[in-house]
């Protein structure tokens, strides 16, 4: 009786949640299909401006381009082919924009996932050391590090990593970096002052001790929360990254596609990027609240 | 630590007096190209050499140091408003309203916003006056800042919201408002203050970045935004250190702000 | 003379194992593309990165010669234009194999100007080779011979085949079976693509190898320019086509006798005001524009002088006209660049009711005059165009407010809305024929851009710009052409609906392993002369 009726409301759960993901994807789609048809210059291509081309290729092309139906009648087509898997054709760059993603997607994982690997040791490396040594050296040093970051264009970043033969991925892993220190310190030196890990102190446990039973479990939450955030603002971060450093993910993609107001792409990668989002940050929730569920 | 923090007040009243006082400390107007020297090593006439135009560096970093110290803190502000704002009261109050607040920030953080600032670039009169499109541009990315923010801020404001000395406060008869006031409020401060200094030279940079699509600092206003623009074509071949002076200058202001402020953080 | 036999024949003999060592080693050519091209279809390419894959795979009929300017036999081993200039006729080289290894022959020429001159496909480079309305006929006269007829003469319709690379028409590879030196051997999107040696490829050197020497060539797509300069220096790249003003000098100190600066190019900067009668601008600013004294006060307040040497770092030439001084046989000799001179702008303004009241200028309705200029962002030196222009006109009390945007939203502004008052582009210019430019300077042309489309001449001038368009359109009499194009070029500098500004110089970085290139101005700056090109022993062995 007792489990019959647990597995009902996790099914329940994982439907609602499901539900929520849907609806907010496809909302994210339009959103960013209506972003892209208001803005200034859609339907226009740099032919335009090719003296060769005769007047009656001209105006053929341009018919072609502007011949899109409304905005509500492209979506509502674009998710009846989304429900037979065909994402469509990308007008800039000729090719399916299945086929895109598919030689895209995997690069963009490669940086984001080097790039945050890079940010959460260094990060919480240094928040860990600053907190707990309490020396107010290192906690400066720290801070300068994510401060100096912070600063430094991420065109300069990149620059300097191609003179230094360093690979351009980890630019992005110097961006996100300041952010999960300077919230892990926060976080980390709020909860080390609470009272329950001052007395731990007081009765002479020892920093790694205390580190490990009174101050991670207590921080474990937003520290999830915190995951689940990096990865979104990693994905954000590889936009310009990858344009900048010419790598070729979906993140240079998303780029040329603005700045060629390629509607079928930007809707496709701005669906990606929702979910990406979505999906980290509901994962994060979820798992905090069962890490806060079990330390309660 | 007393020293460091009086050095660095020192500084940031230095740097705050230069700029309000730029039209006499000033060698030269920000906009006079010395046609004749672009590109100047440092000299008696050019404390820091000139840039490509010919223009005074000196000059021009003082001049774009009153406006991004003027406009980034201003717009960093506005999105940490708007961060406790949504992401406090979601965490407050909990339940749907926070699940359609997380939401929409999820929304808000995936869509390609690029568009909105090209389309308000293409709505505003071509002939605004500089000022007013850097006005507008900070506005606009301190009104799209808030999102990440707001989600950091909301998951802190439900993990007190739910910790023991809340409980215990609400217990002992204190609710709504007052517990919002006294108790909340005050332990968030931390979170938004690193979301502020987090935010501060993120918009100054996105600002620059803004400027190699049109929408930025219009010619021939300088900000820090288009000074740091000029390292992007730094190369080993070129031997200019002096270049890397406006990005100096942002790291130590930034440093400087939380060197200064961290005492007042912590005597709250 | 035995004794000299002996010795001519183990020259050959060296050179043609050292020919064959360059062909067999694993010679790799590597340079930047700055964008990914758009398309493999020859007939479809327009952008610059399309246009180099094309010139390094695709088999011409005739090849323009870059150095010489002169055309040479390539698949055509002789042609013939008919007197009217209607007709061409192809005698084509026997013996050639497509990169797959089907037969070339008349057939796929008939193929290939088939596919171009397909109304639905909108090539552009088919589109200039349309002079009138009808339809283009190929007869293919026997394998190796073949006949083009036009509806209308086509000027310089021989040169125009430098850009036709001839497709297969058989081929089940279709357009990546090739017969230029080499093919498209693996395409990573986004990252680079891998042009292998065509192995039919029908050209050997004197010593009978056969060519191209290099064996595969290299295109990383790498939008940073410093990156690319960077890895030049580095000797990841081999060359690089077009320089930065802003780097040249630093490679020539650092890296003496890799730069080379050819000339001045083909290419102009210019501004133009917008003329359109039915844009959304006041009567007042139309009435402006549309004025000749006020356009030639404003060319005349530009200091070009300036503009050449500081933000071009003296790499480029104050502009005249629309022919660039490079074009030696089209060029009008007797017109000087306007001069710098503000008094002769300020008089030129008084004539038409403007003055100068307290520092800034006002039109007889005591308007004060101020307007913008739209330029693409992103490109820093047109930005420190605009704004070295700013200063120069704040000098004749015009305030100027100089506006950058993306490029959509600036094409859309000049092209659709005409919601702009002025704007600073340039001309990127390959072909030496003034025709060519014909959809620029007929008033009914899409890309008169100061006032396109216009159903009549909206002035006397412009009509008169018509009449010789037309004229030199339509007759082969190279001196009535000339004197046709040298009177557009006239009425062009005084009426100045283009502000010509300059133009830039061509210069190329070439790594001293690259043997053999000779950096010209023409596109291809570097390899276009490729079959010919060789990688230095040293560079061979390592890679």
């Amino acid at each position: 009786m007792n489990s019959s009726s647990s597995a009902r409301s996790a099914t329940r759960t994982v439907a609602v949640h499901a539900t929520r993901l849907a609806v907010i994807l496809l909302l994210g789609g339009f959103l960013g299909a209506t972003l892209v048809r208001v803005a200034p210059g859609f339907g226009t291509d740099e032919s335009d401006l090719d003296s060769r081309l005769s007047q009656q290729s001209m105006q053929a092309l341009r018919q072609s381009r502007s011949s899109q139906d409304s905005l509500a009648g492209f979506y509502v087509r674009y998710l009846g082919r989304l429900l037979h898997g065909d994402l469509g054709t990308s007008r800039t760059l000729q090719q399916p924009v299945t086929q895109l993603l598919k030689d895209r997607l995997p690069e963009t994982l490669k940086s984001v996932g080097l790039g945050l690997a890079l940010a959460w040791t260094l990060g919480l490396t240094l928040a860990l050391a600053s907190v707990m040594s309490r020396s107010w050296f290192v906690d400066l040093f720290g801070s300068l590090l994510a401060g100096v970051l912070l600063c430094v264009p991420a065109a300069v970043m990149a620059i300097l990593f191609v003179i230094a033969q360093a690979p351009a991925r980890l630019v992005l892993g110097l961006i996100v970096f300041p952010k999960i220190f300077r919230y892990a310190r926060n976080l980390l030196a709020r909860t080390a002052a609470m009272p329950h890990v001052l007395t731990a102190r007081a009765k002479g446990l020892g920093g790694t001790r205390v580190l490990l039973w009174h101050v991670l479990p207590v921080a474990a939450p937003q520290l999830l929360a915190l995951a689940g955030v990096s990865v979104s603002v990693a994905f954000a971060a590889a936009i310009p990254v990858e344009a900048l450093c010419d790598l070729p993910g979906i993140g240079q993609l998303a780029w040329k596609a603005a700045l060629g107001r390629d509607l079928e792409l930007l809707v496709n990668l701005t669906m990606v990027v929702t979910a990406v989002t979505l999906v980290a940050n509901s994962a994060s929730d979820l798992l905090g609240n069962s890490a806060r569920a079990g330390a309660v | 630590m007393k020293v460091a923090r009086i050095t660095a007040l020192a500084f940031l009243v230095v740097v705050s007096a230069a700029c309000l006082f730029a039209d006499f400390v000033a060698p030269a107007p920000y906009a006079r190209q010395f046609r004749d020297v672009p590109d100047a090593a440092p000299s008696h006439q050019h404390l820091l050499g000139t840039d490509s135009l010919g223009r005074d560096r000196f000059s021009r970093v003082l001049y774009g140091t009153r406006v991004s110290l003027l406009l980034a803190p201003a717009a960093a502000l506005l999105a940490s408003i708007l961060a406790a704002l949504i992401g406090g009261t979601a965490g407050f109050v909990g339940g749907w309203l926070e699940r359609c607040v997380m939401a929409a920030t999820d929304l808000f953080l995936s869509l390609p916003w690029l568009f909105l600032l090209i389309t308000v670039r293409a709505l505003l009169p071509l002939n605004t006056a500089p000022f007013t499109s850097v006005l507008i541009t900070f506005a606009l990315l301190g009104c799209l800042g808030w999102a990440a923010a707001a989600r950091v801020i909301c998951a802190d404001a439900r993990t007190f919201c739910q910790s023991d000395f809340i409980l215990r406060a609400r217990a002992s008869g204190s609710g709504g408002f007052r517990l919002l006031w006294r108790h909340i409020v005050p332990n968030l401060k931390p979170v938004l203050y690193a979301q502020f200094w987090i935010a501060v030279p993120v918009f100054i940079l996105a600002e620059a970045n803004l400027g190699a699509l049109g929408l930025g600092v219009a010619e021939p206003l300088p900000s820090w935004g288009s000074l740091l623009r000029e390292l992007e074509s730094f190369s080993p071949l070129s031997s200019q250190p002096w270049q890397f002076v406006p990005l100096v200058l942002l790291i130590a202001v930034v440093s400087c702000f939380h060197l200064a402020m961290k005492k007042q953080e912590l005597s709250v | 003379m035995r004794q000299r036999l002996v010795r001519l024949g183990v020259l050959l003999l060296f050179v043609a194992v050292t020919g064959a060592a360059f062909a067999q080693s694993g010679s790799q050519l590597r340079f930047c593309l700055h964008s990914e091209p758009k398309t493999l279809n020859p007939v479809l390419m327009a952008d610059e990165s399309s246009e180099t894959v094309r010139y390094l795979t695709g088999g011409v009929l005739m090849r323009l010669n870059r150095l010489t300017q002169q055309l040479e036999p390539e698949l055509a081993t002789s042609w013939k234009v008919s007197e009217e200039g209607k007709t061409i006729s192809f005698k084509l080289r026997a013996g050639v194999h497509f990169s797959d290894g089907t037969a070339f022959s008349a057939d796929d020429v008939a193929y290939t100007m088939q596919q171009l001159m397909d109304p639905a496909l909108h090539s552009p480079t088919g589109d200039s080779f349309r002079s009138a309305e009808g339809k283009v006929i190929t007869k293919v006269e026997a394998k190796d011979r073949v006949t083009v007829i036009f509806p209308a003469p086509v000027v310089g319709l021989d040169k125009l085949f430098d850009q036709v690379a001839i497709m297969s028409a058989s081929s089940p590879k279709k357009e990546m079976a090739v017969l230029g030196p080499y093919y498209v051997a693996e395409n990573k999107a986004g990252s680079y693509l891998l042009l292998k040696r065509n192995p039919n490829y029908w050209k050997h050197d004197a010593a009978g190898v056969q060519l191209p020497y290099i064996n595969s060539v290299r295109l990383d797509i790498q939008q940073n320019r410093d990156v690319e300069m960077l890895r030049l220096v580095r000797g990841e790249i081999d060359f690089i086509n077009a320089v930065d003003p802003e780097y040249f000098d630093k490679l020539a100190a650092q890296a003496p006798g890799t730069v080379t600066e050819a000339g001045v190019s083909l290419d102009s900067e210019q501004m133009w005001f917008n003329q359109v009668a039915s844009s959304p601008l006041p009567a007042y600013k139309k009435a402006w524009f549309t004025s000749t004294n006020f356009r030639r006060a404003i060319s005349n307040s530009i200091n070009r002088e300036d503009l050449a040497r500081v933000v071009f770092r003296g790499h480029a030439q104050p502009a005249v006209s629309w022919v660039s001084p490079a074009n030696k046989v089209w060029f009008n000799a007797k017109l000087q660049p306007h001069a710098f001179d503000q008094k002769a702008a300020l008089q030129m303004l008084a004539n038409d009711g403007f003055r100068l009241q307290n520092g800034v200028l006002r039109d007889r309705e005591g308007h004060a005059v101020e307007f913008s200029i739209i330029t693409n962002a992103g490109n820093k030196y047109r930005e420190r165009m605009a704004t070295m222009i700013q200063q120069d006109l704040a000098g004749i009390g015009i305030r100027l407010n100089v506006v950058t945007l993306d490029f959509p939203s600036l094409i859309e502004r000049i092209t659709r809305t005409f919601d702009y008052e002025a704007s600073l582009l340039g001309l990127v210019n390959n072909d030496l024929d003034p025709n060519s430019q014909m959809n620029v300077w007929l008033s009914s042309a899409e890309q008169h851009q100061w006032n396109p489309e216009q159903k009549t001449p909206a002035t006397t001038w412009e009509a008169e710009i018509d009449k010789l368009m037309r004229a030199q359109a339509s007759t082969l009499d190279q001196k009535k052409r000339k004197q046709a194009v040298d009177r557009v070029q006239e009425i062009v500098w005084q009426q100045e609906p283009f502000i010509y500004l300059v133009n830039k110089n061509a210069m190329s970085a070439v790594s001293k392993n690259l043997r053999n290139a000779h950096p010209v101005v023409l596109r291809p700056q570097v390899y276009w002369n490729i079959d010919q090109l060789s990688l230095g022993s040293e560079v061979a062995q390592n890679r």
